[in-house]
């Protein structure tokens, strides 16, 4: 048997979290079958084979040049039909969910989504997933002989293994409808600033920055890590800072090297987002913050004046 | 234009989870327990009375809950929704692919009027369970484009402009109606519901319909709280005296 893994990329350039699922995927079965969608996946093999796929199948064709998510199903079918893997699986990001809906959709089979753990059984899998941003876990049974299931970003570490990585290009049979929807055009590109999805450092301001003005050490603070700027739902609420910086389970959530919250409580739906980060550090005035359990270090104080020292020191010992 | 709005009823938790005795649901009976929408629900409603008030047509929400699910259907009711669609459940849960066949049941019937849904909108994945599926499998069963986790939404000559988020840049669709679009909290801002909005959605009509819940593929068995971590954070000082410090734990995990 094999398992498929449908890995992202944007233009050629590989969705990291892609490799987690890969992991994943060789937990389950030693031969690992993995999608990419676009010529400019091919690029992308060599990456894929370092964490243990077995083979890599570039969809190519008139309509795969950018992504578009039922087409990139399509081609997922297609490989079940001549595969017959027991899985078919990505990592949850947003299009990682999507397509496996797409695939669940069309093969009118169940998704488990957000999976933390995964036991194939044919016509009855065990899985267990996260429930409430991680703060509940789901132990479920998927009646169903090919289980369909997406992985919680960062819950598998990606770990290297060499595999075979033998590329195959296809070209899957497409009808015009599954084109419709398909990336026509992208906007704000000029921003030299780090994405938060992709960040290893993330300055994120909660209330307790007290302003839209508060916010400038943290923007330095951010620049001088090399990092992008976060912020809380009330933040966003309060129109402080736009609305694709939040952090939490409705926003993005994040797994970074360093995450420093500066004036945030730590409410559920933010802990949700952050709470798999690396190195957490919590600088706030209140020290018996729900945020104090969750991060490594802590700074007990007021932000306004504790953020501009930090900005000089950071500054100085980098020169 | 006439929009179904697809939503879900959900625990609002006073901070603490706490489970029923059978490890099966959540325990809603505490006192600091109650029931709300998730934001992106509440965004998807938002999205659809915008665009009645732009371009005409009426608005439908529809939930698949217990009785008491009326609440939370009223509560967007009030904020302009004009009707609302409940169908009935045990207070079982369904699991997606049953979810989203029993609201494609109840979209393909139309309006009360006999219009056409034109336009589906939901929430781009459920607040308690993220399933992220629902609308894609409407989508499916009703032959229309679906685009998911939309953080921007506009509609000219028929056709959905929508955004969506990539890193730090932001990805444009562009699909004819009829279409099914599901939102991101984000996308608006939901507007409070006025007093004589309340007052209106208590006669405004809502259909109740008898659900009869099929035999789930997904099939939950039990709940656990995940342990809570019992880390500690390490208080490296109080006020700007703290800041050295902290650098050097910078320099120690390679930031700088």
């Amino acid at each position: 048997m094999t398992v498929l893994v449908i890995a992202d990329h944007d233009r050629g350039v590989l969705d990291p979290t892609s490799l987690q699922a890969v992991t994943a995927a060789r937990a389950l079965d030693p031969q690992v079958d993995v999608l990419v969608v676009g010529a400019d996946g091919a690029g992308v093999a060599g990456e894929l084979a370092a964490y243990g796929a077995s083979t890599v199948h570039v969809a190519t064709g008139d309509g795969l040049s950018d992504y578009a998510p039922q087409a990139a199903a399509r081609a997922a079918v297609e490989l079940v039909g001549s595969l017959n893997p027991s899985a078919v699986v990505a990592v949850g990001t947003p299009r990682g969910n999507e397509v496996l809906a797409h695939v669940a959709a069309i093969l009118d089979v169940p998704f488990a989504a957000e999976c933390a753990q995964v036991t194939l059984s044919p016509g009855a899998h065990a899985i267990v997933r996260n429930r409430w941003g991680g703060n509940v876990l789901e132990t479920s049974t998927v009646h169903s002989d090919l289980l369909v299931a997406s992985y919680t970003a960062h819950t598998v570490k990606a770990e290297a293994a060499a595999g075979a990585g033998t590329v195959v290009e296809f070209a899957p049979a497409l009808s015009p409808a599954d084109t419709v929807v398909r990336v026509v055009d992208r906007a704000g590109e000029a921003s030299s600033g780090v994405g938060l999805a992709e960040a290893r450092v993330i300055v994120s301001g909660g209330r307790g920055v007290g302003s839209a003005e508060g916010f400038a050490p943290l923007d330095e603070l951010a620049e001088l890590l090399g990092g992008a700027v976060g912020c809380s739902r009330v933040v966003t609420s309060n129109g402080w800072r736009p609305h694709a910086e939040q952090v939490g389970q409705t926003g993005t959530k994040v797994a970074p090297d360093l995450y420093i919250a500066a004036g945030i409580s730590g409410a559920t739906q933010h802990i949700a987002g952050m709470r798999t980060s690396k190195t957490i550090v919590a600088i706030n005035t209140d020290k018996d913050a729900p945020i104090m359990g969750y991060a490594h270090y802590a700074i007990v104080g007021d932000v306004s004046t504790i953020l501009p020292a930090l900005v000089a020191a950071t500054r100085a010992a980098k020169e | 234009m006439h929009i179904a709005v697809c939503a879900k009823r959900i625990p609002l938790s006073g901070g603490r989870w706490v489970l029923t005795p059978d490890s099966t649901e959540i325990d809603t009976s505490g006192p600091s327990m109650g029931f709300t929408l998730s934001p992106h629900e509440e965004c998807a409603a938002e999205a659809a009375v915008q665009l009645v008030e732009q371009y005409g047509g009426s608005s439908t929400v529809l939930t698949v809950g217990v009785p008491d699910s009326e609440t939370e259907l009223r509560s967007l009711l009030a904020v302009g929704i004009d009707r609302g669609v409940l169908v009935e459940t045990d207070g079982r849960e369904w699991d997606p692919q049953a979810t989203a066949a029993v609201l494609t049941e109840q979209i393909q019937k139309g309006t009360p009027e006999g219009d056409a849904y034109e336009l589906v909108i939901c929430g781009t994945e459920a607040g308690d369970t993220a399933d992220y599926q629902v609308p894609v499998r409407i989508a499916h069963a009703l032959g229309w484009p679906v685009v998911t986790n939309v953080k921007g939404l506009s509609i000219t000559d028929g056709v959905v402009r929508c955004e969506r988020a990539v890193g730090s840049a932001r990805e444009i669709y562009e699909v004819p109606l009829p279409a099914v679009i599901s939102v991101k909290d984000g996308v608006n801002i939901p507007r409070y519901p006025s007093v004589p909005g309340r007052i209106k959605a208590r006669k405004k009509p809502v259909d109740v319909v008898a659900g009869e819940r099929p035999e789930p593929r997904l099939e939950k068995t039990r709940l656990d709280l995940v342990e809570e971590e019992t880390r500690s954070a390490e208080v490296l000082g109080t006020g700007p005296d703290a800041v050295p410090a902290l650098v050097e734990i910078f320099k120690k995990i390679g930031v700088i």
